[in-house]
């Protein structure tokens, strides 16, 4: 299980980086914590002919927090850093939860928040919790800098609208209000494991006391991460108790698209997607109160 | 002073070097030019080889050579039988490279020696196969209907079928008052050893001399044949073993690569190194267990057990390899278990489909026939409304039934006997470790989550196979060095042994350096396999610490010129009134006598027995909603003869009830119906994780030794998974029983269960 | 052609120079350039644990990095652990606890605990089973193996003490 050969060249700006891999043509990738790029190339089922490495781009790595509570996760971020940083959990407590979850320490240690976005498995939890969270994502290419919505992002299984040549510079997360409620719940077969399906919600209330905003996302229960626009149309409106809660939960099989894997069957993901819809929302209600 | 080392949990002499990153292990070992094989395997589970072009990576820079069954000579040997080898197997023997045909995922296609692995794999995308795909066979029913034959010539895809019994059946049957039926499934998973396999073989036809490094578990067998498959003398072919990253039963059998690694260095002139990566080892690598079982029961009213009958099924894959028939085999036979089954009869089949073969995991049919016979003592109890504990106790075999003859359950073994033993007290040990009288499963959790407990009895045997050698030799700068035909696997070999020839020699045993394993060090071993170790080799040691005591002694009469029988052995010398001649001196002695303070043994069980056994208890806690299922606790009593080093005998224990609860949950070879398997990483074969790690009381008793060892051992090392599907299998179902679903197959996975529980309409 | 490269990095405390292929596994250079074999490789696609090392301090899968990433970083193997031929702390609770039996599995483990004790002195049992959740053992059933870093830790914290 060695890798194919490949021309390997660091470099120490975007600009570098985008530059080179236009030159080395449509088998180069760029090279981010590699923990899912390198498994594949230990298999040759990845062959790149060309590796940019973006470990050494200090610009990719930023993490800065806006007057307004506004986050910006540099691409090359590590999952550790999302998991650990006390400033992220402060602005956004949702993304550290998550990246708890993501794999194991080692992997978490060189994995990226940028690489594993770009990689898109649909069942990893950082790709569901920016679109939960309504991130944007700032790509950089030859053609210039361009933003998108994490909703318009992700296209397919380990597919997105990242162009050939582009990478992905930085994530913005909106500001999290103080008061939100929020919360993440996976099922899978062992720590660390993907999520044979996984849910991230959160919700604000007004001064009524009802649900004024939510979102909610589901990982594994589909081809990408996917919005579950129905039960927030159940919540959004109401004021929360387990019922409205449960009502929810009966609606989240329309918005998803599951599919049969060796871990597991549609129809269990289906029935957990609705059972982890009910739980993340009690929970996240719970953290509240 | 007398030094007692039996019974102490003593540190282990070979952590030093494993903690400190100065094992050696096969890949550890480099030899001067030595290059790299790597093996390109089938893609197909069933197919005709049509032609392999080597030309392009024979010519690739960094290649040394390549080849494939036609650049061989005509008659490649087959791989032997070791065990089990039931007559018809014959017809179903692999040789070491696909020969017109391939007949399973992995199979061996063609080889490429280059300057390393990285060259190596390069080359091997150069290689051009023509495959026509065959039909495949991937269930035992398609291989039962034969539609297709994957090995033409035997004219039919079962392997081998007979019927075992004891009593009558039949008439047990016809009269009982309560009969049930149920069909099990164990499903096919495997050792999957931390280290993967690997071999260097270096092969100079001249000498001549075969020597092979990286071998383990039986190597006296190996040398014998490969030294038959190379037309050399036994004592030119060397097999070296060096540290090894586990075995479970799996390595160390002769596998395609044992030819194909010679072959390649006979060919290229030097040494040359295969290691197995994880993608080759989880098809190359023999799977287990995979077995089908119909079995019935018959009893009285009052649950009196008074017949069993079974149907074996078993999935061979794709040849029959050293294993024989072992697996399906020790399934039917251990069916009955520790209880008084007055007759019993089962029809054993052994299916070839297109799939890696089959051979011995950690308790192998043990652990799937515990599985089928504790699930259904535990149905019969519900239907009979007696308490599954108390049924047990009413059919376990007594100490006044023992010993048992248990009849001629293997076809070949001869007539089996189950020693001496408790059997009620183990169980009866273990209830009151795991509070089982005061257990309430429908008691309120809190949590929303059902609980259950469930309890297996088990009987495991060990120690089977021939004779073991010791040599222990004492040198006149202090050291005493043992060296054993037993191999170590890395179960804590060295320390054992060095722990006998220390007490009965009563010297330090940080003196003592092991060595085993290999060819050259013994003239005959055994090997280690079926709990075997400590009871052989560690008996073989004391026989040899004896008579190196004895020797001593003659040695230092001689000295002082004095009658052996005035002198007294103690704390490592040899004692006449005030005077003492320590071991290191009379090694001097000895020394310039010309000859060594040495002496050899060989222990011989005459393949008499014994078997360990006891009971194992579950609690498992699982989530209705999800099916996630957590053991929250686990209980087991074992009962060994004696104990060598507590804390070893826990470590078997407990990683034994680990490996176990992986084939519960988690571990499994899936494969699709064109025989593609889809678990090929350790991403997709899931082995257990420290992820909800139950908490374990393991119980080691030492209540009944062994007769047939003087040092009253019992096998160890695999009463700790045997009956772990059987208890979290029975705890699975009492948590269920509201819905009254059938916990009859493995894995219990999330999936699974809920899957029963929807049908169930919850 | 392959792509060659000269690096330098540190390894337990001493300077290394070697020339290598872009794409050798950081892993295979220090088995087989810089002969540290107590680095094992177990499944080459970062599952198992077996090849962790510490990089600039950190545990990391070293069959997921290419050694030329590791150019001026400062890497520790389990061969670094020991202090001038001593037992560490981490080593003798492992051994005093019999967490290890074939100990192809331990390299890894004693890195991920080396690291996970650092960041965290005085863990819980939870925090010690997640800390090496990504470390397979065959053997132990891994009981044993989190009684040593628990084990460790005390140890580590009575030196510090002293």
């Amino acid at each position: 299980m060695k890798p194919s050969r490949f021309n390997y060249y660091a470099v120490d700006s975007i600009d570098a980086a985008i530059s080179l891999i236009a030159q080395q043509g449509e088998d180069a990738r760029f090279l981010a914590g590699g923990q899912s790029l390198v498994p594949m190339m230990n298999f040759r089922v990845a062959a790149p002919t060309a590796l940019i490495d973006l470990n050494g781009v200090p610009e990719l790595s930023n993490v800065r927090i806006d007057n307004d509570g506004a986050l910006h996760i540099g691409a090359m971020a590590r999952t550790r850093q999302l998991e650990t940083d006390p400033e992220i959990a402060e602005a956004n407590p949702l993304i550290a939860v998550a990246a708890a979850y993501v794999a194991h320490t080692q992997i978490r240690n060189r994995g990226t928040i940028g690489g594993s976005l770009a990689h898109a498995d649909p069942a990893a939890e950082l790709p569901g919790i920016a679109l939960v969270c309504d991130a944007e994502i700032h790509l950089r290419g030859l053609s210039g800098a361009r933003v998108i919505e994490a909703a318009k992002f992700f296209d397919g299984v380990f597919t997105t609208a990242l162009a050939d040549g582009e990478l992905i510079e930085k994530l913005y997360f909106p500001p999290w209000p103080e008061q939100r409620c929020w919360a993440f719940q996976e099922i899978s077969r062992r720590e660390g494991d993907f999520a044979l399906v996984g849910i991230a919600a959160w919700f604000d209330m007004d001064a009524s006391g009802a649900i004024s905003d939510c979102r909610l996302a589901a990982i594994g229960a589909g081809d990408t991460p996917l919005l579950l626009d129905s039960p927030a149309q159940t919540l959004t409106g109401s004021v929360p108790s387990d019922a409205l809660f449960e009502k929810a939960a009966e609606t989240v099989a329309g918005d998803i698209a599951p599919f049969d894997d060796i871990h597991a069957s549609a129809d269990y993901r289906r029935e957990v997607a609705a059972v982890l819809v009910a739980r993340t929302l009690k929970t996240a209600w719970e953290r509240r109160r | 002073m007398t030094r007692t080392y039996i019974g102490k949990p003593v540190t282990r002499l070979e952590d030093r070097r494993l903690l400190t990153g100065a094992g050696n292990y096969i890949d550890d070992v480099k030899l001067p030019g030595i290059s790299t094989m790597a093996i390109l395997r089938s893609p197909y589970a069933h197919a005709r080889i049509q032609s392999i072009d080597l030309e392009s990576a024979r010519a690739m820079e960094g290649v040394i050579d390549a080849f494939c069954a036609a650049d061989l000579d005509a008659q490649l040997p087959v791989i032997p039988l070791r065990l089990a080898p039931f007559d018809g197997f014959e017809r179903f023997l692999q040789r070491p490279i696909a020969v017109d045909k391939v007949r399973y995922v992995g199979e061996p296609v063609a080889v490429v020696i280059a300057e390393d692995r990285y060259v190596a794999e390069d080359a091997l995308e150069l290689i051009e196969v023509e495959f026509d795909q065959l039909p495949t066979i991937s269930t035992i029913e398609q291989a039962a209907a034969g539609n297709t034959l994957i090995h033409e010539a035997a004219g039919e895809n079962m392997g081998t079928r007979y019927t075992v019994a004891r009593g009558n059946a039949r008439a047990a049957f016809d009269d009982a008052a309560y009969t049930r039926r149920e069909r099990f499934v164990t499903n096919r998973h495997g050792a999957v050893p931390m280290e993967t396999r690997g071999l260097i073989a270096e092969f100079d036809p001249e000498a001549p001399l075969l020597r092979l490094h990286g071998a383990t578990k039986v190597n006296f067998f190996n040398r014998r044949h490969l030294a038959a498959a190379f037309d050399l003398p036994e004592t030119s072919v060397e097999l070296i073993e060096t540290d090894v990253g586990g075995g479970f039963g799996a390595r160390g059998e002769l596998y395609p690569e044992d030819y194909l690694v010679p072959i390649a260095s006979r060919r290229t002139g030097g040494p040359v190194k295969w290691i197995e990566d994880r993608r080759e080892n989880l098809t190359a690598t023999n799977h287990s267990r995979d077995i089908v079982c119909e079995l019935e029961i018959a009893a009285t009213a009052e649950g009196e057990i008074l017949g069993m009958r079974a149907t074996v099924q078993g999935d061979m894959g794709a040849y029959i390899r050293t294993n024989g028939g072992v697996v399906p085999s020790k399934a039917a036979q251990f069916l009955p278990g520790p209880y008084r089954v007055p007759s019993f009869s089962c029809d054993v089949q052994f299916l070839v489909t297109n799939k890696t073969p089959v051979g011995t995991f950690r308790g192998p049919g043990r652990f799937e026939a515990n599985f089928c016979r504790e699930r259904m003592l535990d149905m019969m109890a519900d239907d009979l409304g007696i308490d599954p504990a108390e049924l047990r106790q009413r059919n376990l075999l007594t100490p006044r039934d023992l010993p048992y003859r248990i009849g001629e359950l293997v076809p070949g073994d001869p007539d089996a006997t189950l020693d001496r033993g408790n059997y009620p007290a183990a169980l009866e040990h273990l209830l009151n470790e795991c509070g089982y009288a005061d257990w309430d499963p429908g008691a309120e959790t809190g949590d929303g989550r059902v609980r259950g407990m469930g309890i297996a009895c088990f009987i495991e045997s060990s120690a089977a196979g021939p004779p073991e050698s010791a040599r222990i030799t004492v040198f006149s700068n202090g050291g005493v060095e043992i060296r054993t035909g037993a191999s170590s696997v890395g179960q804590g070999t060295e320390t054992g042994l060095a722990q006998i020839c220390a007490e009965f020699l009563d010297i330090d045993m940080n003196r003592i350096d092991v060595l085993h394993g290999s060819t050259t060090l013994v003239g005959i071993g055994g090997g280690t396999f079926h709990s075997r170790n400590t009871v052989m080799a560690g008996n073989a040691t004391r026989t040899a610490a004896e008579a190196l005591k004895d020797r001593a002694t003659e040695l230092a009469a001689l000295r002082w010129n004095c009658d052996a029988r005035d002198l007294a052995y103690d704390d490592g010398a040899v004692h006449q009134d005030s005077d003492r001649l320590t071991l290191q001196e009379l090694a001097a002695f000895a020394e310039t006598r010309g000859e060594m303070l040495s002496a050899d043994a060989l222990f011989d069980n005459e393949k008499k027995m014994s078997y360990s056994y006891g009971a194992h208890a579950a609690q498992i806690a699982i989530d209705i909603a999800t099916g996630v299922v957590e053991v929250e606790r686990y209980w087991l009593t074992e009962e060994i003869g004696r104990a060598l080093n507590p804390a070893m005998v826990q470590g078997q224990a407990i990683g034994g009830v680990i490996q176990g609860l992986g084939g519960t949950f988690l571990d499994h070879f899936v494969y699709d119906e064109d025989g593609q398997l889809l678990t090929g990483s350790l991403a997709d074969y899931l082995l257990p994780t420290t992820s909800e790690l139950p908490d374990i009381t393991a119980i080691a008793l030492e209540n009944s030794p062994s007769e047939f060892n003087p040092m009253g051992f019992k096998g160890a090392g695999e009463g700790g998974i045997v009956a772990v599907a059987g208890a979290v299998g029975n705890a699975v179902a009492q948590a269920l029983k509201p819905y009254s679903v059938s916990i009859n197959e493995l894995p219990l996975t999330p999936d699974r269960l809920r899957k029963l529980l929807r049908g169930a309409g919850a | 052609m392959s792509d060659r490269h000269n690096i330098s990095l540190n390894v337990n405390g001493a300077d290394y120079s070697c020339e290598i292929d872009a794409r050798m596994t950081l892993a295979d250079c220090l088995r087989e350039k810089l002969d540290l074999t107590g680095t094992h490789l177990g499944c080459e696609h970062g599952v198992c644990g077996a090849c962790t090392v510490l990089a600039d301090g950190d545990a990391v899968r070293s069959c997921l990095m290419f050694a030329v990433q590791a150019q001026c970083m400062e890497i520790t193997t389990v061969e670094g652990l020991a202090n001038n031929g001593d037992l560490s702390p981490l080593q003798e609770a492992f051994r005093d606890n019999h967490a290890l039996q074939c100990g192809f599995c331990t390299p890894g483990m004693l890195t991920t605990a080396e690291a996970f004790l650092r960041e965290n002195p005085s863990p819980t049992r939870a925090e010690t089973e997640s800390a090496i959740s990504g470390n397979l053992c065959r053997c132990t059933g891994y009981i044993s193996v989190v009684d040593a870093i628990l084990d460790a830790a005390d140890r580590r914290r009575d030196a510090g003490s002293e």
